[in-house]
């Protein structure tokens, strides 16, 4: 157990991060992404065929708040990897695209360099944590 | 006020010396493509951070979003 704060909801959101080796918080869930960065991002997850947790940030503004404090990057979605932050949709479209995604995550290499899938229907079903926050 | 395309530019090319920025935009949703010599050596993390920098707080509210894509500036045919 890593030392609490007197910031449960920080805390809450530091302990995901460091359960889950790969988690994404994002705007809405992952059946239903309620903005074009977020589904961008977890269309990407869905086509390397990895498991994540998700979590939604909308539900309480200071969910968003306490995890760009965390994480000093202040936008969303934010991706974390075995409790680092890899980046937002541009940086996670980018590293997919050079085949450096899959090596974060451990995966191999696709064959082929793919385009940016486009958000499109469940495949791989993600995991999704239960809300505390 | 909304910001404009050209502001982003400015402030970013202002913040970051020696770097040049391309930036297209609605008012609300912008993109950035910034090569400056700063970012060599740091990772795409470190790089964005430095142009979120820029702009603080306005990230997420003013500036509704901001992609970026970063380019280390080719060190002027290391001498």
């Amino acid at each position: 157990m890593s030392e609490q704060t007197d910031n449960p909801l920080r805390d809450a959101i530091q302990e995901a991060i460091d359960e889950n080796p790969v988690i994404l918080f994002m705007k809405g869930s992952p059946e239903a992404p309620a903005c074009g960065f977020s589904a961008r991002t977890v269309a990407i997850l869905q086509s390397l065929g990895t498991r994540f947790a998700a979590v939604d940030i909308l539900p309480d503004p200071r969910i968003r708040q306490e995890l760009s404090a965390i994480s000093n990057w202040p936008t969303i979605p934010q991706l974390f990897v075995d409790g680092e932050l890899v980046g937002g949709c541009d940086i996670v479209t980018e590293m997919y695209q050079s085949g450096e995604l899959a090596q974060t995550l451990g995966l191999e290499e696709p064959a082929v360099e793919a385009e940016a899938p486009q958000p499109a229907g469940m495949e791989s079903a993600p995991l999704t944590i239960e809300n505390r926050l | 006020m909304s910001a404009t395309p050209e502001e982003l530019k400015e402030r970013i090319e202002a913040g970051i010396p020696g770097s040049v920025a391309e930036v297209t935009g609605d008012g609300h949703h912008f993109n950035a493509v910034v090569s400056a010599a700063a970012f060599n050596g740091l990772t795409r993390i470190a790089q964005h951070r430095l142009v979120y920098d820029v702009f603080g707080p306005e990230v997420g509210d003013r500036i509704h979003a901001l992609s970026i894509q970063t380019k280390t500036a080719a060190t002027e045919e290391a001498r």
